[in-house]
């Protein structure tokens, strides 16, 4: 960090202090200024990087906003909707957040001003930064599927952010006749959770197969390929019959007609662009851009956030970082794990910032498990480096990779326990 | 014991050349916030993930090196630790011997543990001292996920993972002696001390 840099930065934090104490903040930092870091979004990436930022400098005043009072995480409600677990158990809540020092608001942000550095709440609330880091999530791009809305989807679920959507898929299931299809269809890249939709398809398949035997489950995508895919089509097939007459889980790819056009909630179809699908329920997983506030902060480039590699700052706004499955951060996929350590990055880097240092090199890491079926896990994992004069993530040459395709019964099962115990690992690191 | 001064020194000297001569590589403290997603915060784990807290450096640097090499077999491992240089190793086996370990909040039969405090002193205490606290000769097993424990234990017997000498004639001796059991029992004893 130069010398203007700095300047500026008293300077504003200065300012950053008056407006504080307009706004009736009360803070007590124990470092001349407190220096000031307003979050938005609690999900996994908003969430660990406020957590993170307290843990690494404690002088720090960290507020995070979210709307909702609780986080239902989108990894592992697939099997919600399989019954192999409640709602409850992906629901996460601040309080522990709050034990480490988090300014948790519950209220929902309407714009950023990155000029004044203050971030506006319905609330009422402007509240100063000298960083803000925003982590909106994804949002939908209903229009690309005729006949889908936010209001459809309380009939036609979309259950791409769990919670009441989950508990509404999970109630169709269990309604359904034996003998009943239900349709899922994919998006094209990139999305949230890659391998979710076919991991959707395996748990679906998992309880009809206990419950409803004679029903199915049709994958109808807007590619030619998917993650993990590979493995998935060989879990399907030991379980499910894949590939046979009775496959109970039916892969229609794009260029055999899978990519639906539009969908007619009163007689339960959808159209392809060469036939009509009928179906007794019916998961539509639209095509994903960045969260609203992404947009309405002026911090998107196409669908997405583009963002400096080593720190998430903006590319468009300076003070401003993106993080999660909002940002541009490919090769990493949209995932949990993703967002949990770009948040570390980014964190480590506000914190440096703050404190006049260089920002270190940063390191990144995912693993994305699915579980297939009952004892039975498969997942991809790659360490990444950032190429810094590329601004690109990079996966580490001769690392990484797939479950291997002869993994024994042992090594699956394992699998299977080790998804269980990341989740409660990554929960208790983001939200504990 | 001189080896082991040996690699110590070795593992010092090695976090001093990361840090000095080798600007780009990133801090410990940031290789290591990678792993937390399914190790735990700093290291401590709270399901079937192993804990890597307090580890013994030589033992993480010996463990992550038989996954790099697949003389160690893995189900994620042997894929990640490919990832690491040397020297990236070493750091975050400082790192992480520096954390404390947590023990891990798990159900157990308190019955087979009180039978495995026995067995445990008889068989494993001379090298996994401290009722399986002490990290410095040996793994962390105190607090350490039964679940894991077990597959540590069903590698070992298959051949997945080597076996030092004195362990193999140890739990054969048990298990010559208390049948198949015993094993359970210890690992009832470990996943008791929380």
């Amino acid at each position: 960090m130069n010398k203007i840099n700095r300047r500026e930065f008293i300077k504003l934090s200065a300012a950053a202090a008056a407006l504080g104490t307009l706004a009736g903040c009360t803070g007590s930092a124990t470092r001349g200024g407190g220096a000031k870091v307003v979050v938005i979004g609690g999900g996994p990436g908003g969430a660990t990087a406020a957590k993170q930022l307290r843990m690494m400098d404690p002088s720090i005043q960290v507020t995070l906003v979210e709307a909702n009072k609780h986080y239902h995480t989108c990894f592992m409600s697939n099997e919600v909707l399989s019954g192999e677990r409640t709602l409850d158990s992906i629901q996460f809540g601040y309080d522990g957040l709050r034990g480490h020092g988090v300014n948790v608001v519950h209220d929902m942000v309407t714009g950023i001003d990155p000029k004044a550095r203050k971030v506006m709440t319905q609330g009422g609330l402007s509240l100063p930064y000298d960083r803000c880091i925003v982590s909106p999530g994804v949002d939908f791009k209903w229009e690309a599927i005729e006949g889908y809305s936010a209001d459809v989807a309380e009939r036609i679920p979309h259950a791409w952010k769990a919670g009441p959507q989950t508990a509404i898929l999970r109630r169709q299931l269990e309604a359904m006749p034996n003998g009943g299809t239900v349709i899922i269809a994919a998006p094209g890249n990139p999305f949230r959770c890659p391998p979710g939709p076919y991991e959707r398809a395996s748990q679906i398949a998992h309880y009809l197969k206990q419950h409803k035997p004679r029903s199915k489950v049709l994958i109808l995508d807007a590619k030619d390929k998917f993650s993990k895919q590979g493995l998935f089509t060989q879990g399907w097939k030991r379980l499910y019959g894949y590939d046979t007459d009775n496959s109970m889980i039916e892969w229609v790819s794009a260029a055999g007609g899978g990519k639906i056009e539009s969908v007619d909630p009163g007689s339960m179809t959808v159209q392809g662009p060469v036939e009509t699908f009928k179906a007794d329920v019916i998961n539509i997983i639209p095509p994903q851009k960045a969260g609203k506030l992404a947009f309405a902060a002026g911090l998107t480039k196409g669908d997405w956030c583009p963002v400096n590699k080593k720190t998430f700052e903006s590319l468009i706004h300076a003070n401003i970082h993106v993080l999660g499955d909002a940002s541009i951060a490919a090769g990493m996929p949209k995932s949990g794990y993703s967002a949990n350590v770009q948040a570390k990055v980014c964190a480590m880097a506000v914190a440096d910032m703050l404190n006049d240092r260089e920002p270190g090199t940063p390191s990144y890491m995912n693993t994305c498990y699915s579980v297939v079926g009952e004892e039975y896990g498969i997942s991809v994992s790659v360490v990444y480096a950032l190429d810094e004069e590329k601004n690109a993530i990079v996966g580490v040459k001769g690392a990484g990779g797939l479950t291997p395709s002869d993994a024994t019964p042992e090594m699956l099962a394992r699998e299977a326990h080790y998804a269980h115990g990341w989740f409660a690992n990554i929960t208790n690191d983001i939200f504990g | 014991m001189t080896l082991k001064k040996t690699l110590r020194v070795a593992l010092a000297g090695g976090l001093m050349v990361g840090s000095l001569a080798v600007q780009a590589d990133p801090s410990p403290q940031m290789l290591s916030q990678t792993c937390a997603a399914c190790h735990g915060t700093m290291g401590s784990s709270v399901a079937v993930i192993p804990t890597i807290a307090g580890a013994d450096p030589e033992y993480f640097v010996e463990t992550m090196q038989a996954f790099k090499s697949g003389e160690r077999k893995a189900t994620v491992m042997d894929r990640v630790a490919k990832g690491y240089s040397d020297e990236q190793i070493t750091a975050m086996a400082n790192y992480f011997a520096a954390q404390k370990p947590v023990p891990m909040n798990q159900p157990f039969s308190a019955a087979k543990a009180q039978q495995g405090v026995k067995l445990h002193n008889d068989y494993c205490e001379k090298c996994h001292e401290d009722g399986g606290t002490n990290t410095e000769a040996s793994a962390l097993l105190a607090g350490q996920s039964t679940l894991y424990l077990k597959y540590s234990m069903e590698d070992f017997k298959a051949g997945h993972r080597e076996v030092p000498k004195k362990m193999r004639t140890q739990v054969k001796k048990m298990l010559d002696q208390h049948g198949p059991s015993s094993i359970e029992a210890v690992l009832n004893y470990y996943g008791s001390q929380q």
